[in-house]
């Protein structure tokens, strides 16, 4: 339901809308009227139009967040090189500016949909709306959206996807989680990327990493991996994404709906939705 | 940074608010914000300012009530305040609470204002 069609107006509410129904008024005159909605309801209703279009093909779509230069492009070519005999993917790009991002993934022989924001910080479910018609969904099982690099705003948007993937490379420092609460809480696996530096780098402790992510009341897993080497921990990010698609297809199946671990309010303000406007009496 | 963009759909929202009861103008927005929305008030506020030019609430007051965090830990059925970079529980220092407030992003009440001429009924319901 949403306030944009008016699907939300229901016979317990109908009459709240009508011009003899009962409205409330503030001691100095004004008309007060309860909304209870998010503040990006476009957003989330935009995000979940979009979630409905990958669901209808079982399409699973992974955000990818981080400060610049964490290595998100880097992951991406690995993975889709290690998996591109077994999935079909492509990527949705977010930079402020250039195409070179779009070219690497292309590189790899995989469909890449490059959105420059400008001076934009993240992307917004309209944003990725616009790419995702670009992208046929019925010859796809993963879309990966790189999102645009920076610990802060992107957390705050829905774009309609399943799962977030939050990276944190090992010459940021260990303390980002407490830093960024935000966006750490925002993950559904966190990955410690660049961990064949550790072994030069003597400030940055993964236990510690893990442990101030554990703070943010997050059990989800952390792996911590090296694309580059394609260690141990990249095999585990593989696995991950590999079973998260199969759970993600049974879920589908059963008609379940996928969100990411952000927008909770939104979530629990969705619950209202049969009363979302009334007028404050 | 991301809070024109936010407060860009807040206009939408009221815009449309406004139109469908036929108000003359908004005079009040007020919103809830948890410190872990990822939403700054005072930047909210400025961006406000900049959004609301030309449009219905051109001269609307922003109300902004911003909540504590707040978790509920399960091991020892407490509820504590805590900070948003460390939720464990106050209590017994577990960390796998549940978050009961502090995420939130709420437009919660706009005040209008109506036609001049007023409405009986609405005159009438005042409680």
């Amino acid at each position: 339901m949403c306030d944009t069609c008016g699907c939300n107006i229901t016979e317990a509410n109908r009459h709240l809308l009508e011009k003899d129904g009962k409205l409330s008024q503030t001691p100095d005159g004004h008309t007060a009227i309860d909304v209870l909605h998010s503040l990006l309801h476009e957003n989330d209703h935009q995000a979940a139009h979009n979630r409905e279009h990958f669901d209808k093909h079982q399409v699973l779509a992974v955000n990818l967040m981080s400060s610049p230069g964490s290595g998100k492009t880097r992951l991406l070519e690995q993975t889709l090189e290690q998996l591109g005999k077994h999935f079909r993917m492509a990527v949705i790009e977010g930079d402020l500016e250039t195409e070179n991002d779009a070219q690497r993934i292309r590189a790899k022989g995989v469909p890449a949909i490059q959105i420059t924001t400008g001076s934009a910080c993240h992307l917004d479910a309209h944003m990725v709306h616009q790419a995702v018609h670009d992208l046929d969904l019925s010859q796809l099982d993963i879309v990966f959206i790189e999102n645009v690099g920076n610990l802060v705003c992107p957390a705050s948007f829905d774009l309609g996807h399943h799962v977030n993937i939050t990276l944190l490379s090992v010459t940021e420092g260990d303390d980002k989680p407490s830093k960024y609460p935000v966006m750490f809480r925002a993950a559904d696996v966190l990955l410690i990327t660049k961990a064949d530096l550790l072994q030069v780098l003597d400030d940055f402790d993964t236990a510690v990493a893990a442990k101030n992510f554990r703070q943010l009341a997050k059990a989800n897993p952390v792996i911590a991996l090296s694309a580059k080497t394609r260690d141990e921990g990249f095999q585990a990010w593989i696995q991950w994404l590999t079973e998260t698609l199969s759970q993600h297809r049974l879920r589908i199946a059963e008609g379940e709906q996928v969100r990411p671990a952000i927008q909770q309010d939104g979530q629990r303000l969705h619950q209202h939705d049969g009363m979302s406007e009334h007028h404050h009496l | 940074m991301h809070e024109l963009a936010v407060c860009q759909d807040i206009m939408q929202q009221v815009t449309q608010l406004a139109a469908r009861h036929k108000a003359k103008s908004v005079s009040l927005i007020r919103l809830q914000i948890g410190p872990l929305s990822g939403i700054e008030a005072p930047l909210l506020e400025t961006a406000f300012t900049i959004a609301r030019a030309g449009s219905i609430a051109e001269y609307a007051r922003l109300a902004i009530e911003t909540l504590a965090v707040k978790v509920y830990c399960p091991e020892c059925a407490s509820e504590s305040v805590v900070s948003a970079d460390n939720l464990c529980c106050a209590q017994c220092g577990n960390w796998q609470t549940r978050l009961l407030q502090g995420d939130e992003m709420i437009l919660r009440q706009v005040e209008m204002d109506m036609d001049d001429v007023p409405d009986p009924d609405i005159s009438t319901s005042r409680h």
